[in-house]
């Protein structure tokens, strides 16, 4: 067996600072801010007096008995007529789909008495069969956002909508000089030509696209769209500073295809080997086999000379300050695997864009690793174009504008200059949901229906097209855009009588039965194309980098956060509350800093630092050590610092980091060098990676791939406790008679080598099972409600060879292993024999229970827990002003799954293995007389991976797919945590295999 | 003289005694009370509808009729004379020809249309109102006019149970009416025994006074005894009596606990809730006098987790030919013309902690409707029947065997079950007392 690999959490833990020694010890802060708010706190104590103690208890007592004279009376309002298919108690699903900035998903829809109250992957779609992206989870909350447009608005005043066309029917009549539509990357054949016919009528029309992260560099390079990556086909994959697994392009279509190529099982001993040249830590990097940190400015350097070493056929030059060997590995391993090498890069720099396509063509990568009949369309974004349209309107040559889902005076490099040229434009209308930072500016909103209340169609991969119904009627007097397009063009039919004209191209057969079954399928993957993508680019040729580094300047990265992205969706709170997955930091950003650098400038975690940006405007935030950051230069992300109150959520949380980009050459780069000042103020960062911490025990395990192809059964260590009678099984000894299962017996298991950390399995858990948001205060109290967590542990690259010079530093780039952490379902539970009463008990069918209505909160059963997986209700997070996020106001209580109990004030809550839904599996199997078939039920956490790194099922079947695993991994990669316990779980992880170099 | 004492102390001890006879009694009686409302209960077997041996039709083939004839035709026509929507079918296979009767129920406009001279008459007697044509098999009519025959029977066979619930007999309340007799013995009892007390007590009085005035008139008597004689009974002494403080405080005590205990454990229980609803609709003439089937108007019930209350255009299918100016059924006009849907008061309240499904109820267990919700056809107004506690809940839970009956589901289960216990297989026995069955 090899060395012990020694992971830690953070860098508290490895430096195991006073203040993380206090937190392991002591998992809940006691502190509670009783008297808060009832103005008591002015005497200064804190503690209640007798008399008011005594006040209270007389008039509780009082209340407590009137209120039991009589029972409320309740209503039952049935329907007056009742649609067909909505039957009160049963879920309806209906197939639809989610895009916003390149995250592309196929999803269903879970409704209930015409409500959306889940969303799940659409197992009809080639491209998102298994999993959806978090933000795709998050997405049915903001549907019921309060803060959403109620009506249009005329001039800042609301309107009606016979008002607005009035008004945009005079004002556009006698419009003069050009007529732009600015939108970000439309995928939607229909919407395109609607805004192509609209554009007809006048003599200067332009639909101007941008994206708030651009690919132009990439589009330039490619003919205009994104050439037809297939990760799945790739042996090599190089990747410079694109996050593919996180944020680039479609990161939910990759992250499928790149599992499939890591898996391993029965019959498949090989994997993929990745490489990372990046600056920050990103949640790709994190999954690379080989990480190697670079600076912005080396970027163009290392393609450059991988370019010359494929190309040029010599071998791998060297660059400056880049681990030499690496380089020359990831040359030999792509020259190796011609044909079945892929290399992509994030940059927006044509230069490196040429040169990357000029490598995967010499490595013959057309036709396997890329597809070019089949490119995707899911950035369309031309950064030139853009910033043409901003000087013409400074120029005062546009007439009108109209903005479609885009926000640019927040999420462009140039909002100043779009600010000011506004004001030249004669009419300016968007169609914001919310009166963003755009809508502030412009004369008339015309609110756009939420996805999930309208019609449309997407194709964001050639020969893949998709189609989004509404699932509920709209909730305020919105409009969709495209109907109010064609009311603007005076066009009578309605958006769906558009759409399905239009999709008569492309069904066969009898049309309304062809378009009944693609509305019900959602998906329409016979190959036939739909959207016309023209290419508006300048071909991109090899030249000298457009990052320039200014000596000695610390360089900083503007990056996308994985559940924020740019912030469109930056007032959902399930997303604000969802731990980065890397830096587990949550509500707000912050600069992250490597460890060097901060020690240099005499830093801490959470010393506020004052940042000079390229446009001499300066922001405020507090730093974050992160390991892995490349060494010289900071990351912030993006989409933080709203100051509009229509993001109440948002609002006040972080900076704007937007300036960082910079447009040189017509293209947009998205780093800078900026100066960094240290300030004598702390903020302290809400993050969640030291809570629940376990210890130093051996939780993850891996090994590597040239291990496990010598032998699999040594590729992880089991504990054996010593006896008398030599080494045993913990679970050969026992004080516990054991449960006998005779129906199911439930069980998970976690590939740890197919698991990405993306963190949609939390957010789906989250809103299956009516968790509550606590906010930030409560975050940094240690008081999350997550019931699933991902574990995310850095390790030191020991077990590598040891000539890696720069790896003395443990924190400079460590190896990161993440571990989806939730209730074990112990079969020898710790927290059922030490609960009082009895709340929390075994199930026949090997769940662990928690009855909520009989806890009492003694929380015994989670300071006996060695997972650290049990949350308690510190406070009533439902009706309470304090937290003001989900289950506050009417509306929003609207996404509660109805057949989950919203849990109140002193009661413990865990994960239960979505009992509800295994219920309902087996009812829906017995209503049949038959046996739940396997894969019927699952986990609202196994139904939204994106790469199947879970798989839940019942483990007395012997035909089940978590069976057949289990079989196959006993004794090679199968183990349970903390197994020397011997509480025996009911859920087993697969250790994680590295291809190392 | 000590006689007299002990007589006067016995006196008192015999008013404490009848006291606590009566207590007894009056107990007594609302202990018998509840077992008349178990009696009551158990009476009411729900869902018996066995008739007398009938006819010589298969009784296969007149189940399956019973169940299309609930299912599609009850909602118009009864089996006996009675007009629903369309007429009666008594007798109906003797008026018509099998096979006229086969194709009218298939099509009927088509036969109408023919020119046929029963069908024109019926089409016109009934306002010109068409009936739906049913895409039966031939013999499926034929099992639904088996089953329609068979009633005819069953009625001529028994003639009073036919008779609405208001004609029950007197007969029926056999058991009730004895628990009401013995009652009534009791209460004459306890009259004869609290006169003859009284009765007593006076000549007991008597006799000591007139003992006294002898004593003291003709007897000379020591200075002792001449006071013990007069001494007066002094009640303060019972006052003052640590033993009797004791008792008092002790009975008040339980009273007070037991009375305590009973309110706080029927908090939230609302057995019996029968609040008024917006609409007088009563089950006793829908479901009781036209037997309509529970799942043509709760349209959920074997699907759902919610049973459902009817929308109101479940009404309209009958209401818009039937009855339509009582000012009742006016209310849900008015409901629909206004587009307002109809409030009625919940009366089945479950907390949000549990959750109950009907469907696992009545489709996979078999569960009659009536069995948690009383004799819900008798309702002129519905109550609340069964307290929907949770204990009431594990009981059935614990008694009930599981319905596997045909339920590929179960079939390993019995098997196991069977091979390690000889007990029945109650619901409890597969799990279904778990906390996790109803609470997450």
């Amino acid at each position: 067996m090899q060395d012990r690999i020694k992971y830690w959490k953070g860098i508290e833990e490895l430096e195991n600072t006073p203040e993380f020694a206090k937190h392991a010890h002591n998992e809940f802060p006691e502190f509670l801010p009783v008297g808060e708010g009832s103005g008591q706190e002015t005497s200064g104590s804190g503690k209640t007096h007798r008399r008011d103690f005594l006040k209270l208890l007389g008039f509780s007592v009082a209340a407590v008995s009137l209120a039991s004279c009589e029972a409320p009376v309740r209503k039952a309002i049935p329907y007056l007529n009742k649609p067909v298919d909505v039957e009160p108690g049963t879920a309806n699903w209906y197939a639809s789909t989610y895009y916003l900035n390149g995250d592309y998903n196929s999803i269903l829809v879970k409704t209930r008495e015409a409500r959306p109250i889940k969303i799940e992957p659409n197992p009809t779609s080639a491209l998102t069969p298994i999993g959806t992206s978090a933000r795709a989870q998050a997405a049915v909350l903001s549907v019921y956002d309060n803060n959403r447009l109620r009506t249009p608005l005329l001039k800042g005043k609301e309107a009606t909508w016979e008002q607005v066309d009035k008004e945009i029917a005079s004002r556009l009549g006698s419009v003069s000089g050009k007529v732009a539509i600015v939108s970000s990357t439309v995928i939607s054949p229909s919407t395109k030509q609607l805004i192509n016919e609209f554009g007809s009528r006048f003599g200067n029309f332009e639909h101007v696209v941008y994206d708030a992260t651009s690919s132009s560099a990439l589009l330039s390079a490619n003919n205009g769209v994104v050439p037809g990556y297939d990760f799945s086909k790739a042996n090599i994959i190089v990747s410079i500073n694109a996050d593919f697994l996180g944020t680039w392009l479609a990161p939910v279509i990759f992250s499928k295809q790149y599992i499939t190529n890591r898996k391993l099982s029965a019959d498949k001993k090989d994997m993929s080997r990745h490489y990372q040249f990046e600056t920050i830590m990103s949640l790709t990097g994190a999954n690379a086999d080989i990480r190697v940190p670079i600076k912005p400015s080396q970027e163009h350097a290392v393609v450059s000379a991988l370019y010359s070493a494929i190309t040029g056929g010599g071998a791998a030059g060297s660059v400056e300050g880049i681990d030499s060997k690496a380089l020359a590995n990831a040359v030999k391993d792509l020259k190796a695997n011609s044909g079945k090498a892929l290399v992509v890069s994030g940059s927006n720099d044509p230069s490196v864009q040429a040169m990357v396509a000029a490598i995967n063509n010499s490595l013959g990568a057309n036709g396997s690793t890329i597809d070019a009949a089949t490119p995707y369309f899911v950035k369309q974004g031309n950064d030139a174009q853009m910033i043409r349209l901003i000087n013409e309107m400074n120029n005062g040559s546009v007439g009108a504008v109209f903005f479609y889902n885009a926000n640019p005076a927040y999420d462009h490099p140039l909002a100043d200059k779009i600010a000011s040229g506004l004001k030249k434009v004669g009419l300016k209308v968007t169609f914001a949901e919310r009166l963003d930072e755009t809508a502030a500016l412009a004369d008339i909103v015309a609110p756009d229906h939420n996805f999930l209340e309208s019609w449309n169609d997407y194709e964001p991969k050639k020969g893949y097209i998709s189609l989004a119904q509404p699932v509920l009627s709209p909730i305020f007097t919105t409009r969709q855009m495209q109907d109010s397009l064609l009311t603007w063009s005076g066009n009578s039919t309605s958006y769906y009588e558009y759409i399905r004209n239009n999709w008569r191209k492309v069904l066969t057969g009898d049309f309304n039965k062809a378009w009944e079954q693609a509305v019900h399928d959602g998906v329409l993957q016979n190959g036939s194309s739909m959207l016309a993508v023209s290419n508006t680019f300048t071909p991109a040729t090899i030249g000298a980098s457009n990052v320039k580094a200014a000596a000695g300047a610390i360089e900083a990265v503007l990056y996308e956060k994985v559940a924020i992205g740019s912030g469109v969706e930056a007032n959902n709170p399930w997303l604000q509350e969802m731990a980065d997955p890397i830096s587990k930091a949550t509500w707000g950003n912050y600069v992250a800093m490597p460890r060097k650098m901060a020690e240099e400038m005499k830093l801490e975690q959470g010393t506020v630092v004052k940042v000079t940006l390229a446009n001499n405007s300066v922001i405020e935030l507090p730093v974050l050590v992160q390991p892995g950051q490349a060494q010289g230069t900071v990351g912030i992300a993006m989409g933080y610092g709203r100051t509009t109150d229509s993001m109440p959520v948002a609002k006040g949380l972080g900076a704007n980091a937007f300036p960082i980009a910079t447009v040189a050459n017509n293209s947009i780069s998205y780093t800078s060098p900026v100066k960094i000042e240290k300030t004598n103020a702390t903020s302290e960062i809400a993050q969640m990676q030291t809570h629940h911490t376990i210890m130093d025990r051996l939780v993850v395990q891996e090994n590597t791939l040239a291990k496990y192809k010598e032998n699999p059964k040594d590729v992880t260590e089991y504990i054996r406790i010593a006896t008398h009678e030599g080494p045993a099984k913990p679970a050969t000894i026992s004080l516990w008679d054991d449960y006998e299962y005779k129906n199911h017996h439930w069980g998970m298991v976690i590939d740890l080598n197919s698991c990405i950390g993306c963190g949609a399995c939390t957010i789906s858990c989250q809103a299956e099972n009516n968790i509550p948001v606590v906010g930030k205060a409560e975050v940094l109290m240690r008081r999350e409600m997550h019931w699933m967590r991902i574990d995310r542990y850095y390790s030191a690259v020991e077990h590598e060879a040891k000539d890696y010079e720069t790896m003395e530093d443990p924190a400079e780039n460590p190896s990161v292993i993440f571990q989806p952490m939730l209730c074990q379902h112990c079969n020898h539970a710790p927290c059922e024999t030490v609960c009082p009463v009895a709340a929390t008990m075994h199930s026949s069918e090997g769940i662990n229970q928690m009855a909520y209505n009989r806890c009492v909160g003694t929380r015994y059963c989670a300071n006996n827990c060695p997972y650290k997986v049990r949350r308690f209700n510190w406070f009533a997070y439902s009706n309470n002003d304090k937290f003001d996020y989900t289950m506050n106001n009417d509306l929003a209580k609207f996404v509660l799954n109805p057949d989950v109990t919203v849990r109140g004030r002193g009661v413990m809550e865990k994960c239960s293995f979505c009992v509800q839904r295994v219920q309902l599996g087996k009812l829906e199997a017995k209503r049949e007389n038959r046996r739940p078939k396997d894969g019927e039920i699952v986990t609202a956490c196994a139904q939204s991976c994106p790469t199947e790194a879970i798989v839940f099922g019942d483990m007395l079947d012997k035909e089940s797919r978590i069976s057949k695993v289990l079989a196959h991994e006993k004794g090679e990669r199968a183990f349970h945590v903390l197994e020397e316990l011997n509480v025996q779980p009911n859920v087993t992880y697969l250790t994680k295999i590295r291809n190392l170099a | 003289m000590m006689a007299t004492i002990s007589c006067i102390l016995k006196t008192t001890h015999k008013i404490f005694l009848a006291f606590l006879l009566t207590l007894a009694v009056t107990f007594g009686t609302q202990a018998q009370d509840s077992e008349q409302a178990e009696i009551a209960t158990k009476g009411v077997e729900p869902g018996s509808t066995e008739g007398a041996e009938t006819g010589s039709a298969d009784p296969a083939i007149i189940d399956a009729g019973a169940a299309l004839f609930k299912n599609n035709c009850a909602v118009c026509h009864s089996a006996g004379s009675d007009v629903i929507v369309g007429p009666g079918l008594k007798g109906v296979t003797k008026a018509r020809s099998e096979s006229w009767l086969i194709s009218w129920i298939k099509n009927s406009q088509a036969l109408i249309q023919s020119g046929d001279e029963h069908a024109v008459a019926i089409y016109n007697e009934y306002n010109k109102q068409a009936m739906p044509s049913f895409a039966f098999s031939d013999d499926e009519i034929k099992s639904i006019l088996a089953y329609v025959d068979a009633q005819a029977n069953v009625a001529a066979a028994t003639p009073t149970t036919v008779a609405g619930p208001e004609g029950a007999t007197p007969g029926e309340n056999v058991g009730t009416d004895a628990i009401g007799a013995v009652g009534g013995y009791l209460d004459i009892i306890l009259v004869v025994l609290i006169v003859v007390l009284i009765v007593l007590v006076v000549t007991l009085l008597l006799i000591s006074s007139l003992l006294k005035n002898y004593l003291n008139k003709n007897r000379e008597l020591a200075e002792d005894d001449r006071e013990i004689v007069n001494q007066r009974f002094d009640f303060s002494k019972i006052y003052k009596s640590k033993a009797v403080r004791t008792l008092v405080l002790l009975i008040f005590v339980v009273v007070l606990l037991d009375l305590s205990l009973d309110k706080v454990m029927g908090i939230g229980i609302q057995q019996g809730y029968a609040p008024k609803q917006p609409i007088a609709f009563s089950h006793k003439l829908h479901a009781g006098e036209h037997q309509i089937d529970c799942n043509y108007c709760h349209s959920t019930v074997y699907e759902s987790k919610s049973a459902s209350i009817p929308s109101a255009n479940i009404c309209m299918n009958c209401h818009s030919q039937i009855k339509k100016e009582s000012p009742e059924i006016q209310k849900i006009y008015k409901a629909i013309e206004r587009n307002k849907p109809i409030e009625w008061v919940r009366i089945h309240n479950l907390p949000d902690l549990s959750y109950f499904n009907h469907s696992q109820h009545t489709q996979v267990g078999g569960v009659e409707c009536q069995t948690c919700h009383g004799p819900i056809e008798e309702m002129d107004v519905v109550y609340q029947y069964s307290p929907l506690t949770m204990g009431w809940c594990i009981d059935c839970h614990r008694e009930t065997p599981l319905n596997t009956q045909g339920n590929a589901y179960y079939d390993n289960l019995v098997k196991l079950h069977e091979s390690s216990s000889k007990g029945a297989f109650t619901v409890a026995s597969n799990g279904g007392t778990e906390c996790s069955k109803c609470h997450y």
